[in-house]
């Protein structure tokens, strides 16, 4: 068997692609995945609505299964698993369907400041339909304050929308504490899991979730589908956006893509039988990340709680850098400065800001985010690339000046 | 077991080889469109190359091109993003467009299942507020192609928007948007060759339209959510070869006019809808009286063939259909009639085992009655 040198992690690597730490932003397709999505383009092209042949019964079946396995990972029932066309129409739906579906009794929305964009635009449809609209702050942890959310619900709280787990800082909020909440109330209680899904355990029983956004393409699965968890019992209820073929109960019309819907359902497979083994893995790599970052760079700093967050993800400040020159110093790194719905913004992040980070740090802080193909490797090769970058930056010497020009 | 014969090309149209190739490969990269690295630039530039190869497909710009979900979506971001507009819709537009605009005013069409463009002006002249038509290109059932640059011609006379739903036309025939003169315009990948979970929506420079799907702002702020960019370099390929194979139409239809004329030959009591009309050289809507058409497609399914009762929507429920209904059919006829439609890929054989099994129903059924 052959046996590679180790190479040293800052050995030029001219031909290379970059090392990829945007897996908050996409992800790649597994490859098990992919493979078992393709036949579903080619041979097995039926519509999953043509039950009356067998080109539309195969497919129809491999939707259903999709559908079990997806609804495995949270512990829900296939029924209760409407596939969309990703985590932006899930959480549309859910905010805008549970809302409109109460507007006669309840009235009232609450979210956090620091929630996706397709929430809070969501939430400001909502505001200009008429709802009253409560868009709670965070901690600078980055958490929710559970005794100001208490505070917030009343009889007219038709739905809470709280994010499982943050795609710019990683933070994970305490969902079961919120669910609780809610349900005493008989307030929806609705969370985007698309950063959370497949990454952290869920139990939508446990926590008592009654909608639940999931993306397909954060978790190795394809672009273009996701999926909302629907509590049955006690019912969810919501008015669908789209109307037309009556698809997925009526509650979302449109041909189901079975490729895609076959490849979520593969992916959340996948994540039942690694997520815990690969959870472990992706720590320790953050651990590393953290420390090397931490020695070469001690003015560096955590945004988000630093134990109550994603596994693999870290949100860094480098005090005195700008992050759009730190990117661009590190050409074999692939980055963002955060949500790439908004990355060619030049704006600090919004999330940043809630968390009281003023906007000069704002536009120093780098979203890092590892995943499955990330070695050890290349977890060395980025901290020592982004040290150099940060050194060549800031000008020798690099210990005195570091904190003093904030 | 009998060969498969695939006749429900309306349903769903196989992915084309090309377009396969090309998705395979965009999913094999990683890559957020948004993302400023490269990884992220390379999505955004497939995206683009596909934009461009949507718009040449119907003759628009590259930047009128909003990608959806599907059809389903861009007829609901046409119809709903409009604001506030009253709307009418011919009584044969596809439940994606009828339940968008439940409230609309429903334009009637002839026998022939073709959009009664007089009643259209007496509609439209009797209320001078804000309007929306949506008339489709060609009706996935019946196939009738429909007179969309007159219809649009009447709605710009009395300062209404036009949308028209192309997802059946669009690939099965030329589609020009400017020619057409319409305001908006939907259309499906899966329909023609691309995959399932694609659409678009194409809207004139100048149309205001409010996002359905509000979020990350992409689309230009009209339809947010991270873009699914292996489906849409699918959509542009088949979009593509959808242009360059235009002209191969013509033997589809040679092939169609053959399975209508043995079909009729067989039953002499059979009706072809919008028979007189023009129609997709692909499609054909026949009835064969007296036997539902759950019958006939199951017994042509235990033969091989694969056919439709109608729109393939809503898990396999056969309802009657609001098409044959809207052309004057009665409910027996309506429930006996079954869609076939063809595709660039189908053979003289596929055609002559439907005659055959349809023949061998036909005569079991008469003489069962007799």
């Amino acid at each position: 068997m052959m046996s590679a040198m180790p190479r040293p992690a800052t050995e030029p690597r001219p031909n290379a692609r970059p090392i990829y730490l945007d897996y908050q932003s996409t992800t790649p397709v597994d490859p098990r995945v992919l493979e078992v999505m393709l036949p579903w383009f080619t041979e097995k092209f039926g519509n999953p609505g043509s039950v009356t042949h067998a080109y539309g019964r195969e497919a129809e079946a491999a939707v259903e299964r999709a559908r079990a396995q997806v609804a495995e990972l949270i512990g829900a029932e296939a029924r209760e698993i409407v596939f969309t066309s990703g985590a932006t129409e899930s959480n549309n739906l859910a905010l805008k369907g549970a809302a409109r579906f109460h507007r006669d009794e309840r009235d009232h929305v609450v979210t956090l400041a620091t929630e996706h964009k397709c929430v809070l635009e969501s939430a400001r449809a909502l505001d200009r339909e008429g709802f009253r609209v409560m868009i709670l702050p965070v901690g600078a942890d980055g958490l929710v304050d559970l005794a100001g959310l208490e505070a917030a619900l009343g009889e007219r709280t038709a739905v809470v929308s709280v994010m499982a787990a943050h795609n710019e800082i990683g933070v994970l909020q305490p969902l079961a504490e919120i669910g609780a909440l809610c349900r005493t109330r008989g307030i929806l209680f609705h969370t985007d899991a698309a950063q959370a899904f497949g990454k952290i355990p869920i139990a939508v029983d446990a926590m008592a979730i009654d909608l639940l956004s999931i993306s397909g393409h954060k978790i190795y699965g394809p672009k273009g589908v996701g999926a909302l968890y629907v509590r049955r019992r006690p019912r969810a209820r919501l008015v669908p956006l789209l109307d037309g073929g009556g698809q997925e109960r009526g509650l979302r019309s449109g041909t189901l893509p079975t490729p895609l819907i076959v490849g979520l359902g593969e992916a959340a497979a996948i994540a039942v039988q690694e997520m815990t083994e690969e959870a472990r893995r992706l720590l320790a790599l953050r651990e590393r990340f953290l420390a090397g970052v931490r020695a070469a760079v001690p003015s560096v700093r955590l945004n988000g709680d630093a134990e109550r967050r994603l596994p693999a993800n870290l949100n860094l400040t480098f005090p005195g850098i700008g992050a759009l020159e730190l990117m661009e110093a590190c050409p074999g790194l692939a980055l963002s400065t955060g949500s790439a719905c908004t990355a060619a913004e030049v704006e600090p992040s919004y999330v940043l800001r809630a968390l009281g980070v003023s906007d000069e740090l704002g536009r120093s802080s780098l979203r890092i985010g590892l995943g499955r193909f990330t070695s050890e490797r290349d977890v060395d090769f980025a901290v020592d690339a982004l040290a150099a970058a940060v050194g060549r930056l800031q000008g020798p010497p690099l210990k005195s000046r570091s904190g003093a020009a904030i | 077991m009998p060969p498969l014969a695939y006749l429900d090309w309306n349903a769903t149209a196989p992915l084309r080889a090309e377009a396969a190739e090309a998705m395979a490969e965009a999913l094999r990269r990683a890559g957020n469109p948004s993302s400023v690295h490269r990884w992220g630039r390379a999505a955004r530039q497939a995206i683009e190359r596909a934009r461009a190869q949507v718009a040449g497909l119907v003759g628009a710009a590259p930047a009128e091109v909003i990608f959806t979900s599907g059809g389903t979506e861009a007829n609901h971001l046409a119809l709903r993003g409009v604001g506030d507009r009253r709307i009418f819709v011919s009584a044969i537009e596809h439940d994606s467009v009828r339940e968008a605009a439940p409230e609309a005013t429903t334009i009637p069409v002839t026998p022939e299942g073709v959009v009664d463009l007089a009643a259209l002006e007496t509609q439209l002249a009797s209320d001078a507020r804000p309007a929306l038509v949506s008339i489709m290109l060609a009706n996935n059932e019946t196939g009738a192609i429909q007179p969309i640059a007159e219809a649009a011609a009447i709605a710009r006379r009395h300062g209404a928007l036009f949308h028209c739903d192309a997802i059946q036309g669009a690939g099965k025939i030329a589609v020009d948007f400017r020619g057409l003169g319409v305001d908006l315009l939907s259309i499906s990948a899966h329909k023609l060759g691309g995959p399932q979970g694609v659409g678009a929506l194409v809207a004139r420079e100048g149309v205001a339209l409010a996002a359905l799907q509000r979020g990350g702002g992409q689309e230009r702020g009209r339809r947010a959510g991270t873009e699914n960019g292996p489906g849409i370099v699918g959509f542009g390929v088949a979009a593509e070869l959808a242009v360059r194979e235009s002209v191969s139409s013509a033997g589809i239809a040679e092939l169609r006019d053959a399975a209508e004329a043995a079909l009729s030959a067989v039953a002499p009591d059979a009706r072809t809808f919008a028979k007189s009309a023009p129609r997709l050289p692909n499609t054909l809507c026949i009835a064969m009286s007296g036997v539902a058409a759950s019958t006939q497609v199951m017994a042509l399914d235990l033969a091989g063939i694969m056919v439709s009762a109608g729109a393939a929507c809503s898990s396999g429920k056969v309802r009657r259909s609001h098409v044959l209904a809207a052309m004057g059919a009665s409910p027996e006829e309506a429930e006996s009639a079954i869609r076939v439609s063809l595709g660039r890929s189908t053979t003289p054989a596929e055609i002559e085992q439907l005659v055959d099994a349809w023949t061998a129903l036909y005569r079991r059924t008469r003489s069962a009655a007799a």
